[in-house]
């Protein structure tokens, strides 16, 4: 069976007006997601995974363009789509859900109509029927009293229940696939538990494709089944969550588990990766991670790495991963991980 | 023990809320409700909560920033409201912050350098070559290089400018510096130079810091004691690791089951607090925390629990009476 989601070489750059600057914010980005999976796709402020999630849905700004690749969903490929054709399937077959609830919801209608819209654009419900859905859903986000809230506006609500009802405005059309970007940066930690929860149920209860875009690597440990690490626009490691977390292929993965304070050892020196993120605009030759790489070696700064598989379902862009014995033991753990 | 740097006593801020006809008073947010806690010398108390607990209010008081409306703050153990002009001046000269987005506190018109000398300049009068000789030491300390300081805000990124805040707020030999979410603004992988840098600089100065932030693994990580706050008033305070490890308050145990966990294999019991966070306006009666307990007894509706000693360290719930 072919995966739900399978992206294949996606390449997306920001072209200035003149065309004289190009911008790769995403290049040849290649990944699969099955039915009901979770993937959370980690990266710093411009490493790419924003716009990607854009590409997905291709929302992308207008400098932005699509220069290759495919992005099959449930076997069609979006990329050479009419704008008319993906409007059918934003919202309906693939909803996304974004930061700030308060600038993806319009403060001028109430929550009712705003959780109704998608049923009735895309199902042609009533406005009655719409309605009365729209009750059900905010029930199942956990809005308390829904007969009263529906007729409330969105400055109303907290900001936890603001990010509720985007989210029942995002299963309202019961989607395939909800890409969440960032979705509880907003939230204080015992609302973000809470929100983590409702859409780990909501994705039980639907079959839910989730696709994660988060700078947490606490959420991807939570809630995800893959993750794909993404560096100056390049996916720089995918692999099972358990995997990563106990292997790390590539060593900006590895540095970057290392540089997060944990609660258990407290008080010891943080591991940090020296320099910045570079800027995408002048990426250095070779690998573009090799200026802060502690193992860098003289092939990292002339030739860029290709995808090295480690172990089943677990690739890494570097030359120094080895599919050699670091592979052969972690395939069998794979398999355990795997499903 | 040595004279805390910094000691809350019962302090209190209450913000009179206007509303309605004519602006009549319309109550009071308690925003920092009878809090004391005390910051030893070299050392870090980190203050965790949610938004609304009062912490950033309890930030703005130990600056100076904001009147308490009761209780005293006691600087070097001399009560604030005592001292005179020049106690006042040595006391805004010893204690310094640094903010959360060092893209809003650099001005983008000035030199790096002008920037960092701005509180040498204002505070001490000083020879040019004095003042530049300072900077450059400044930086140094930082980790940021010499020419750093002809050049404008703009051309350094995020961990850089955070780099230079500190900088600034180090300008005036501080005793205490209050960091308000030093690096929740800045990348992840920048994280740990500036939480590097903090810790080295504390070490090197023998510096105090009141650290706030959201993250509580970076708390734990860079704090000796915490104090968690809840609506205006703390639940419980203690050492660092312990409290961490063991969380004896309700709303300490479901907020520290709440922290994401460091490993997918890491499976803690997680408490999920029903509702949220009450309005300061019209805080719940008796304990503030009890409509979202797990643990709520009839007393809790009524009686305001007291911050007692229980083992090593000081909380506010009836379970312990």
């Amino acid at each position: 069976m072919s995966p739900l989601l399978d992206v294949r070489k996606l390449g997306v750059h920001y072209v200035t007006a003149r065309g004289t600057r190009v911008t790769k914010a995403v290049d040849e980005v290649s990944f699969s997601l099955e039915a009901g999976e979770t993937l959370g796709i980690v990266g710093e402020s411009g490493s790419g995974k924003t716009t990607l999630a854009l590409s997905l849905l291709r929302l992308l700004p207008t400098a932005a363009r699509i220069v290759g690749g495919e992005v099959r969903f449930e076997g069609e490929d979006l990329v050479p789509k009419s704008e008319r054709d993906m409007r059918h399937i934003r919202g309906k077959r693939i909803a996304m859900i974004l930061q700030d609830p308060m600038a993806s919801l319009n403060p001028l209608f109430t929550v009712g109509d705003q959780v109704a819209e998608p049923l009735r654009v895309h199902e042609g419900s009533s406005r009655k029927s719409a309605w009365a859905r729209a009750k059900e859903l905010l029930r199942s986000v956990r809005i308390p009293a829904p007969e009263a809230r529906v007729k409330e506006y969105p400055h109303q609500m907290s900001g936890g229940m603001r990010q509720r009802i985007v989210g029942a405005i995002g299963i309202s059309c019961e989607p395939r696939l909800l890409i969440a970007d960032e979705p509880t940066t907003s939230l204080d930690l015992t609302i973000q538990a809470q929100y983590l929860n409702l859409l780990r149920e909501l994705q039980r209860a639907h079959g839910l494709a989730l696709i994660f875009i988060t700078h947490n690597l606490g959420i991807v440990a939570k809630m995800c089944d893959r993750v794909a690490v993404m560096y100056a626009g390049r996916m720089v490691e995918a692999g099972p969550v358990k995997a990563m977390f106990d292997h790390p292929a590539h060593p900006y993965t590895r540095a970057l588990l290392e540089s997060i304070p944990r609660m258990s050892d407290a008080r010891q020196r943080l591991t940090a990766i020296d320099g910045q993120p570079p800027d995408l605009a002048r990426l250095p030759a070779g690998c573009a991670f090799q200026p802060r790489c502690p193992v860098a070696v003289d092939r990292c700064r002339t030739e860029a790495p290709p995808d090295i598989v480690v172990a089943p379902s677990h690739a890494a862009r570097c030359w120094l991963a080895s599919p050699g014995p670091v592979a052969s033991a972690a395939a069998g753990r794979a398999d355990v991980v795997g499903r | 023990m040595a004279t805390p740097v910094m000691e809350a006593k019962n302090l209190s801020k209450l913000f009179p809320v206007k509303g309605g006809f004519l602006g009549r008073s319309a109550g009071v947010v308690r925003a920092v409700d009878d809090v004391s806690f005390t910051i030893a010398p070299g050392q870090t108390l980190g203050l965790v909560g949610e938004s609304g607990c009062g912490k950033t209010t309890t930030a703005k008081l130990v600056l100076g920033l904001e009147e308490p409306t009761g209780g005293s703050i006691l600087f070097e153990g001399k009560d604030l409201h005592s001292l005179d002009g020049t106690g006042r001046r040595h006391y805004r000269r010893s204690v310094q912050a640094v903010f959360q987005d060092p893209f809003a506190s650099l001005n983008p018109r000035m030199r790096v350098g002008a920037i960092i000398a701005e509180p040498l300049v204002t505070n001490e009068t000083l020879p040019g070559p004095e003042v530049k000789k300072r900077i450059a030491h400044l930086l140094e300390l930082v980790g940021l290089p010499e020419r750093a300081a002809e050049l404008f805000p703009h051309e350094f990124s995020g961990g850089q400018r955070q780099r230079i805040a500190i900088a600034r707020s180090l300008a005036l030999a501080p005793r205490l510096v209050v960091l308000d979410e030093p690096v929740s603004a800045l990348d992840v992988s920048i994280r740990a130079q500036i939480l590097n840098l903090l810790r080295d600089l504390q070490a090197q100065l023998g510096l105090s810091y009141l650290f706030i932030a959201h993250d509580l693994a970076a708390v734990a990580h860079m704090s000796h004691t915490i104090a968690v706050m809840y609506l205006g008033k703390i639940a419980e305070s203690g050492e660092a690791s312990a409290l961490s490890r063991a969380p004896k308050h309700p709303y300490t145990q479901a907020l520290f089951s709440a922290a994401l966990p460091s490993h997918p294999d890491e499976r803690r019991e997680e408490i999920i607090l029903p509702g949220e966070v009450p309005s300061p306006l019209r805080p719940p009666s008796g304990c503030r925390f009890h409509p979202r307990c797990p643990h709520v007894m009839p007393r809790c509706s009524a009686e305001v629990p007291a911050l007692k000693p229980q083992e090593t360290r000081l909380v506010a719930c009836h379970l312990f009476d």
